[in-house]
């Protein structure tokens, strides 16, 4: 044990920039050599969310729409296989989350039918809210070859024809909201045939 | 070598962090609601616990007393924020379960409390093996906790159905839903707190 040192200005005001300082920079580096590596598995797991919500594509074209309900815009990704659309991808999101804002990935197929749902974040409830992954639950599978023009996208009790997951009726419905704003955009820019 | 065994060991029941010292209530309550996630975030608290002790341990006769606190929690955050971010880029699929909870380390009172009442008055190896114990014991006490609110609120251990409960028409089980919300937390650990009582007793 070495003897403290005295606590007078200079001392305190040094030693803690020293550390600081210490701090700051080892945290640079750590940034700097963890960020592509971050990029990449955010990348990462967006293709993964769109090749799981569209049929097998060669070439993306990715473009943002405007909902006309909303704060933020979407994200497109139209998959082409050779020269013909085989689908949409949609990044969509919610903002009636029992926990704040959620983002999904939906596809769509030419004709507007709902191909697949993945869930890209969300921080609903443990064991409640959560099962809209379909990981934990069948919940999303529901909305599988499904076409919104005729399917009616909000839970049964409000009158549509979606099984909400039980106890968690606000995270079903934020989870049609987002759905429906994504088929929505879809059909304003055209691109439901 | 009898006085490291005890250090390591203190945590699990005679000094338990979450049974017996109360301490990190927050994350304590806010994770255990599947038993792997409270494993997880207990590893998690217990890596940089055992980091920052050390560290701190080291650096103790640097610091002036007065500013110890503030240079405890730069310490703590900094390695908080390392574990973060290599988290991030290297077991995405971990981080996006605790995301959430990680940057709640840095004001675990466990932390703090284990740098100020052992790791500025002890040796670094001592300091290691204290975060380690006391680490390891909050890992233990999430994971129980987890595992009965998971096993009471969702009729399921570590992801596993158990068919404990009668299942309604659409065939998922009628579970006692409280327990995974936060007002289960509290029933849980009252008891759990209680039960530790009486073994340390």
């Amino acid at each position: 044990m070495g003897k403290k040192p005295e606590s007078n200005f200079v001392n305190m005001f040094v030693r803690l920039l020293v550390i600081v300082i210490i701090a700051g920079g080892l945290l640079g580096v750590v940034y700097t050599q963890t960020y592509d590596v971050i990029a990449a598995a955010k990348q990462k797991k967006l293709e993964a969310a769109i090749g799981y919500v569209v049929p097998v594509f060669d070439t993306l074209n990715t473009f943002k729409v405007m909902p006309a309900t909303g704060k933020d815009s979407l994200t497109f990704y139209e998959a082409y296989n050779g020269d013909s659309l085989v689908g949409t991808a949609v990044k969509t999101y919610t903002d009636k989350g029992f926990g704040g804002r959620f983002n999904l990935m939906i596809g769509f197929s030419p004709e507007g039918v709902i191909l697949n749902t993945a869930v890209l974040d969300h921080k609903e409830t443990p064991g409640l809210g959560d099962k809209m992954d379909v990981k934990k639950s069948d919940f999303s599978v529901q909305f599988k070859g499904k076409n919104p023009a005729t399917y009616k996208l909000k839970v049964t009790k409000d009158g549509g024809d979606v099984d909400a997951i039980t106890a968690a009726t606000i995270s079903s419905r934020a989870f049609c909201d987002a759905t429906q704003r994504a088929y929505d955009a879809l059909k304003s820019k055209g691109g439901i045939k | 070598m009898n006085d490291q065994l005890k250090n390591l060991t203190k945590g699990f029941l005679k000094e338990n962090p979450v049974f017996v010292l109360l301490l990190g209530m927050c994350p304590t309550l806010g994770t255990s609601t599947s038993a792997i996630n409270g494993l997880g975030m207990g590893l998690a608290t217990a890596f940089v616990l055992m980091l920052s002790n050390l560290v701190i341990s080291l650096v103790k006769d640097f610091i002036p007393d007065k500013v110890r606190i503030p240079a405890f929690i730069v310490i703590i955050a900094s390695f908080v924020t390392i574990v973060d971010l290599l988290m991030q880029g290297y077991l995405p699929a971990l981080h996006e379960q605790l995301g959430l909870f990680i940057p709640l380390i840095v004001v675990n009172c466990i932390v703090l409390g284990r740098a100020e009442a052992f790791a500025s008055k002890n040796t670094p190896i001592s300091s290691l093996i204290d975060g380690l114990g006391m680490g390891l014991g909050f890992a233990f006490a999430l994971t129980i906790l987890g595992s009965v609110r998971e096993i009471l609120g969702s009729g399921a251990l570590f992801g596993f159905p158990l068919h404990i409960f009668p299942t309604d028409a659409k065939g998922s089980p009628i579970t006692i839903l409280v327990f995974v919300l936060a007002p289960g937390a509290f029933i849980v650990l009252g008891y759990l707190i209680a039960l530790v009582r009486k073994i340390n007793n």
